[in-house]
This record gives C-alpha cells, structure tokens and sequence, in this order.
C-alpha cells in the first residue's frame, strides 16, 4: 500500500466511490417513487447526446460531451412525459422505449460518423475508463501535500467530488420536503409544496449524476448504483433516514470491493489480467443485493394491500 | 358570492371546472361551507367528490374556478387547512414509522431545516393519543390495519392545527370501532368550533353524522342543511333515480 497504490489505485478508488455516492442517493427516492428507470433511461441516452455533441464540436473535449450528454437526458425526460401521457402507458414502459431507441440510435450514429480517429466508442459508453483515471505524478502518500503533484490529479476527481457534494448538500436541504411528497404527493401539495418542480428537480439531479458519472466511469455502474444500493437498504430498515445511510455504505462497499475484486481476483483465481473495474463494481453492487434480498431484516413487502381487513 | 358572505365561510367554491381529458369531471360546481359545520359531500361513484375536493385544495388544477379560504385566497390560507387523504392513494411500505407520518403534520412549523425536538414529538404522539394510536407510534406503517392507518392519517391532520379539515372518504374500508374513533375526533373538532368537509359514501349515517350536505353528480344538484336539503327527490336527482324505493325509506330522511 505505498507509492505503486497512490498513483494507480487512489484516484480510481475515490471516482468509484464518489460516482457511486453521487448515484445511489438521488436512486433511493427514485426506487420509493417508482422510477428507478429513469436513471437507466438517462445513462443510455448519454451517448447519442455525446455523439451528437462531437459531430457539431468535432472535438472530445469534456465540457461538449457534458452537455450534450445533459441535453440528451432533458430529451429523453420529456419524451418519456409525452410517451407516458399522450400514448396512455405506464411510465415503465414510456421509459423502456424511449432509452432503447435514443440509445439504439446513438449506436447507428456512432458507426455512420467518422468517430474512428477519437476515443469515442460504444464500450467505453458502457465500461467508462475507469483504470486509467490514475495519478501519474504521485509518488506516494506525501503527494497529498504536493501543490504541484496535486494540480495533476485527473480532472475527473475534481468534478465527480463537485457534483457528489453538491447532490448530497441538495438532499440534506430539500429532504423534509423530498420525503414528504414522495410518500404523499397529494398532502405535501395543499401544504404549498411545488410536488411537481421538486420531482422535475428531482429527475435532473439524477441526470447531473449519471451524465457526471457516465463521464468517468461508463453507464454500467450509473444504472447499477440508481437501482442496487438503495433496493438493498430498503431490505435493511423500516426509516427512510437509516435507509439512505445504508445506501451509502452499500454504494461505497461495492465501489471499493468491485475495483480491488476486478484488480486482484484473477489473479487469485490463477488468471493474468485484471477484468472491468466498472463491471466488477456493478457485480458487486448486484450480489448486495441478492444477499439483502435473502437475509436482510425487513425483506417482505407487509405494506402490500391486504383485503378483507377493517 | 359577496365578500361578506365569503368572509365568514371557512370555504366558498365557485364555478368550479375539472376535466381529466374529454369529459368534465367537476361541471361549474359553486359551495359554501358554513362555519362551524361537519358537511358531507354526497354523490355516486364518480360523481367527482374527491376530484371537487382535491381541486379545491389545488392538488389538481382547474380549468376554471375560484377558491376562497376563511375569505382569503387558498396560497394565503394554506395554514389554515387540514387534509385527510384516501388512505388507498399511498404506498403504505414506504420506510417510515407511524410517528415519523404524523410529525410530517408539523412541515409547516419545521419548515427545511429545523430540528424535531421533544415538544414536537409530544405534540404528535398527543395527536395519536386523540385517535387511540399511541401505542403504535414507533410501528411501522405497513404494519397496520386498513382502519389504523385511517387513524393515523387523522393523527397527522391534527397535528396540523388547522381551522378546516378536508377528509376524502375517512369511513371507506374501516371497521365499526375506528368508524366510532374517527366520528368522535370528528365531532370533538366541530365543538371546538372548527369546520370539517367530508367526502362521504354511506347514506344511511348521512344524518347521524353530518348538519350540512352538498350533493353532486359531476353538477351541483343540491346544498343546504341535512334536515331540509337531504331529502329523497334531491337523492334521486343525485343517483339518477337509481336508487331504490326501499333503500331511501330505510335511511330515516327528514320529512320535507
């Protein structure tokens, strides 16, 4: 664990986990609410949103890709209303089609367009980059003090940091009101909540996660951390408040054992090269919850309706 | 309406419009709650009672319509107000213990950031006592009956303080014992002198519970007093005449 470690773990391992964080905290009221999908559907939209935003720029410079990457989700956002609304069918579905064929496209985009000559494909849409987010400059724990060791960290910490601050600092302050119109939209309404803004603001700091996330570390783990995470500490409590506390070790858990698991586990296993950290993460967020399915405290659903009681 | 008239009613609705998609559902609908009284709002399955109710709460909007709140509009008087959902329109395995639901009633005390603190928990759990739920306070939501969960709905409008309570349909799907709890709470806020609105499906305890009825079927048909608006012609007008003759004689109506 010395020098070999903060130059080519340390990095990776933080982006992990704050990508994970950043994902499963906005993913425990989308899970309560029903719409878990929507992360699915804004990490897949990414990347038609990236494609298109080379093809205007002609570079792969983040802050295109960022945007268009935010664009894209925006469509996808109000295509899945408009789906679910005009097309009469439960939202479930409106998402399903929409990701699908935005990400489908995407695809079709991508081959069409002279992308050959850039890092710009389909699988590092899926799998991210993640093993070579490294700090080449470090050359051991002190680098930590480093000014000038430190200004060569990836720009993707600075970011991934940013962005998870900022939905963890968004969440502590709208969480009474978060809380209360995702149990109760009807009553949170007449007590002058804005229910239908804050589930707008809701879907879009999701977005800002995924597209953040997607940046560093592919949609894989983006879906994964929305979804796993939080369904698995929703197996673990009764209390919207441990739940959410729950999540975060589930998302850190699963960042920290994915990443060490897909760097050292074929090697344990006699095998030669490392597998996708991003996969291994997203793996490991899935056995979780598989666990939590089996022996977790509260894994029955005793709120599903009962008949023939007062 | 005058603003007199409106000023001294705890609610007026007026000309009140809501439509779902082609159809209205609520048709040019005007009320005026008195104060100080328990009405019931009377009509068939999908007449439009909840939706009248829920539009006059601002959950769903109008295509047109005024709302008038102890003589204020309704943004200004939200305070003032307590809502009683149907128990049937959350999801009752949301991770939350029945106080944490009950102490949602203080929001508007609490505001984004304030700390609960122990005169709030004391507050609500006074709250669950009124409706016999004390026990139950640190249970888990799901882990109640049909009729306890009513009661905790109930807990968590008290909790609210308001000078108008606005329940939907408080008596569907509850037994005899939590229908007398909730009649009781009921009635003890009415002697308080505040005002309470029920969406209301049980005819024949109409005059046993209520002194005011609006009765509607997608239109105003009839408002006024129970003892001289509740009456078989207006019950027939409502049910479109299919109602039977046996069933109106056995629900006690005034003599008009």
């Amino acid at each position: 664990m010395g020098a070999e470690f903060v130059q080519l773990s340390l990095t990776p391992l933080a982006i992990g986990v704050l990508a994970a964080i950043a994902c499963a905290l906005p993913g425990n009221f989308m899970i309560l609410r029903r719409q878990a999908l929507i992360g699915d559907a804004i990490s897949h939209v990414a990347l038609p949103g990236i494609v298109v935003a080379f093809l205007i720029t002609g570079t792969i410079a983040t802050w295109p890709m960022m945007i268009g990457a935010a664009g894209a989700a925006v469509v996808a956002v109000v295509l899945i209303e408009a789906i679910r609304r005009l097309g009469r069918v439960e939202p479930g579905a409106a998402m399903g089609v929409t990701f699908t064929s935005l990400f489908a496209a995407g695809v079709l985009l991508l081959e069409q367009s002279d992308t050959s000559s850039v890092h710009l494909d389909v699988e590092h849409a899926l799998y991210g980059n993640l093993e070579s987010l490294i700090w080449l400059s470090a050359e051991g724990w002190g680098s930590l003090l480093d000014r000038e060791a430190l200004a060569d960290l990836p720009p993707e910490l600075g970011r991934m940091a940013a962005v998870t601050l900022l939905i963890a600092v968004l969440t502590a302050l709208f969480w009474r009101p978060l809380k209360l119109s995702t149990f109760d939209e009807g009553f949170a309404a007449t007590l002058g909540i804005r229910t239908g803004l804050l589930s707008l603001a809701l879907v879009m700091t999701a977005a800002v996660a995924a597209v953040a996330a997607f940046d560093a570390v592919g949609s894989i783990i983006v879906i994964a951390m929305f979804i796993c995470p939080p369904a698995a500490a929703r197996l673990m409590t009764n209390r919207l408040e441990v739940q959410v506390a729950w999540s975060l070790v589930f998302a850190t858990l699963s960042a920290v054992l994915g990443y060490v698991l897909a760097g050292y586990g074929p090697l344990w296993l006699g095998g030669n090269d490392a597998v996708s950290a991003a996969g291994m993460i997203a793996t490991v967020s899935g056995v979780i919850l598989g666990l939590a399915c089996l022996f977790a405290p509260h894994r029955s659903r005793i709120g599903a309706p009962r008949e023939a009681e007062g | 309406m005058h603003a007199a008239l409106a000023a001294d009613h705890p609610l007026v609705v007026q000309g009140m419009t809501v439509s779902y998609g082609e159809r209205p559902a609520v048709f040019s609908v005007d009320a005026a709650v008195p104060s100080g009284s328990m009405a019931a709002i009377i009509g068939p399955n999908g007449a439009g009672k909840s939706t009248l109710l829920k539009a006059a709460l601002g959950i769903v909007p109008p295509l047109s319509g005024t709302v008038t709140v102890f003589g204020r509009p309704l943004a200004e008087a939200r305070s003032r107000i307590a809502y009683v959902p149907q128990r049937a329109s959350v999801d009752w395995d949301f991770p939350a213990r029945v106080i944490d639901v009950v102490l949602m009633g203080l929001y508007r005390e609490l505001g984004l950031l304030r700390v609960v603190r122990r005169h709030h928990r004391e507050k609500a759990l006074a709250c669950l006592e009124r409706v016999g739920m004390a026990d139950f306070a640190a249970r888990q939501i799901g882990q109640l009956s049909g009729g306890q969960q009513q009661r905790v709905f109930l807990a968590r409008a008290l909790a609210q303080n308001a000078d108008l309570y606005l329940l939907d349909e408080p008596f569907a799907g509850v037994d005899a014992a939590t229908e007398k709890a909730i009649i009781d709470v009921l009635k003890s806020l009415k002697a308080e002198r505040r005002t309470v609105v029920c969406v209301h499906h049980d005819l024949a305890t109409v005059v046993d519970y209520f002194d005011h009825v609006l009765l509607i079927n997608v239109r105003k048909i009839a408002e006024g007093p129970v003892a001289t608006t509740f009456t078989a012609e207006t019950l027939q007008a409502t049910y479109g005449g299919r109602l039977a003759t046996t069933h109106i004689d056995q629900l006690k109506l005034p003599t008009a």
